[in-house]
């Protein structure tokens, strides 16, 4: 019996020939990762235990969520995590003008590699599985022990195959093929798996959609979303990193708990209602809705070819009077391409708003808080009740293309509704 | 351990930002963050919650962010224990890990309502419930967990292996 690109990450960690789903197991960690809000709850835990960092080139500390700070507490948070970095000598701490959201930065940078076990106080630490990484979010505890250990305890999960053919049609992209995986199983659907990417759909998708389907994986309640390795992927660490690294295959005979094809061809534009990203539906099939607020950006789809998207239906075009669009490039580096690519000076002349990277609004952080009764068309992850400000406040989540189209035209719409 | 209380009982999916919103997440101060913790869809939680009481809740409870202040909130709200059909896995973990305990029943859980009294007994997973009669037989955590959790949370079982 073989074994899933998964597992055989986890048995290389933990020193075993082989592991099983539902073992238990101590797996080393390569690279660790911890945020302002989620640093400042791992920092006590760590020093509960009284041992120096397990390696300082290996823990990334990246003050995002509410950074440059929106007001006392959050600073007094950003500061904790500072002196923290500055006290343990800690390699990758990035300061605001320098940074960018976690989750786009990591990849960039080329700090996060195949083959690693990759863990992080943030929930969407999955994203790395788009470089065939195993990668998953833990709390502020777990986070702070493995600071001193550099391991963790993990359950090892069975997999999902996820079988991709055919590839995406125009303005459909790497959002619309994972709200539409998770449309189909639902935000527990893969509860405690693994989704391993596999089929010969995968070579059609940019590595940028890769990020944006292995990011949301924890929509669907996966511990990890994971795509092989292939050409495009190693291309894209060639310009990041000369690290060496260790390529994982899963076995053709390995053992998952159950198939799911999706023919890429056949998707289209799709957006997941309030208040849950499994209430997707096509944008074709939906009513007239009006929104007030549209948030390009986050983890999921602030990355330069998001931003071309958008760039590509906003050019020349005004936003609607009714709507507030705030745009959020996901690192500097994203932000600097922009504004070479023209996308920058397209987006303000169009009468939108251009922000530093922040995580701000996606959270309900700051930056773009929702009234009672506003809705938002969002490139971000989540639309649980309240996630963007008031708990009467609507958020749509969508890929850029359609946030872009539906700020031109003050309700949810198809992109090709604007170029028409 | 044993534990009596009365249910404050949920549904489906409550997610993190649910326990506890993101505008609290500028501190992570425990009882700062009980204050508002459940607050956007149950305001009566809150000021009614004694210490001891139990919360109950169908699939999937606490999936979203890894905001351990999720558990953090509802352990400082007096909460003794969580019982669900299912729990998000991030959510399950940061719970063991601050040592706030948690039951895994399945479909029996649809035998609790709210305001019912349980007794609960976490070591042999037995959930006595003195309003109906009914018993219900959790899932015992695995023998690694329950160390995890004798030690009193992680820190202090990563503590205890150095030694
Ligand atoms: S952009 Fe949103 S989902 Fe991503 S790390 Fe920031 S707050 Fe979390």
């Amino acid at each position: 019996m073989g074994m899933t690109m998964t597992e055989k990450i986890l048995a290389a960690h933990a020193g075993c020939e082989k592991v099983e789903p539902g073992q238990l197991i101590r797996a080393k960690t390569d690279f660790l990762l911890a945020n302002d809000i989620t640093g400042p709850q791992a920092i006590p835990e760590f020093e509960k235990i009284g041992r120096p960092v397990f390696d300082p080139d290996k823990i990334a500390l990246i003050p995002d969520h509410f950074v440059p700070n929106k007001d006392i507490k959050s600073a007094e948070q950003a500061k904790a995590l500072r002196e923290f970095a500055r006290k343990h000598k800690i390699t990758h701490y990035v300061e605001a003008g320098r940074m960018g959201i976690e989750h786009v930065l990591l990849p960039e940078m080329g700090w996060v590699r195949p083959g690693e076990v990759i863990i992080g106080a943030d929930s969407h630490t999955c994203t790395y599985g788009a470089i065939g990484a195993f990668a998953t979010g833990v709390g502020g505890t777990d986070l702070g022990a493995a600071m001193a250990t550099g391991d963790t305890w993990f359950k090892v999960p069975s997999s999902i195959k996820v079988v991709l053919t055919g590839a995406l049609p125009e303005w459909v992209c790497g959002k619309d093929v994972i709200l539409s995986l998770i449309g189909k199983i639902g935000v527990d659907g893969a509860r405690y798996q693994a989704l391993e990417f596999t089929g010969p759909g995968v070579a059609n998708l940019s590595m940028t959609d890769r990020f944006t389907i292995s990011n949301m994986a924890i929509e669907a309640g996966a511990k990890n979303g994971i795509f092989p390795v292939d050409e495009k992927t190693v291309e894209y660490l060639k310009a990041r990193t000369n690290h060496p690294y260790t390529v994982y295959t899963a076995d053709a005979d390995a053992v998952y708990e159950r198939e799911i094809h999706i023919d890429l061809g056949k998707l289209s534009p799709v957006v997941a209602l309030p208040h849950l990203p499994e209430n997707v539906k096509p944008v074709a099939e939906l009513p007239e809705i009006k929104i007030d607020q549209v948030v390009i950006g986050s983890c999921t789809n602030g990355r330069i070819d998001d931003l071309e998207q958008a760039a590509k239906i906003i050019a020349g075009r005004k936003i609607h009077p009714d709507v507030r669009a705030i745009i959020i490039p996901g690192t500097q580096e994203v932000y600097m391409e922009a504004m070479k690519q023209g996308y920058i000076a397209q987006f303000i002349a169009a009468g939108a708003i251009v922000s530093t990277p922040t995580c701000g609004p996606c959270l309900g952080g700051y930056m773009g808080i929702l009234a009672a009764g506003e809705r938002c068309v969002s490139t971000t992850n989540r639309n649980f009740r309240g996630r963007m400000g008031h708990v009467d406040s609507e958020v749509y989540l969508a890929g850029p293309a359609v946030a872009a189209a539906s700020a031109i035209l003050g309700r949810i719409a198809e992109p090709k509704e604007v170029l028409a | 351990m044993k534990f009596t209380g009365k249910v404050w009982r949920y549904g489906d999916n409550i997610d993190t930002d649910v326990i506890i919103p993101a505008r609290y997440l500028n501190t992570s101060n425990p009882q700062e963050l009980a204050l508002h913790c459940m607050e956007d869809i149950d305001k009566s939680f809150v000021t009614g919650v004694k210490a001891g009481d139990i919360m109950v809740a169908d699939n999937n409870f606490g999936c979203g962010s890894s905001r351990e202040h999720a558990p953090v909130a509802i352990k400082a709200s007096g909460i003794t224990c969580v019982i669900a059909a299912t729990f998000a896995r991030i959510f399950y973990r940061n719970a063991i890990n601050i040592g706030l305990p948690l039951l895994e029943v399945g479909d029996d859980v649809k035998k609790i309502k709210a305001g019912d009294v349980l007794s609960v007994d976490l070591e042999s997973g037995e959930i006595v419930n003195t309003t109906s009669g009914e018993t219900i037989k959790a899932t015992p955590l695995p023998g690694f967990i329950q160390d995890i959790a004798k030690a009193g949370g992680l820190i202090n079982y990563v503590k205890g292996s150095a030694q």
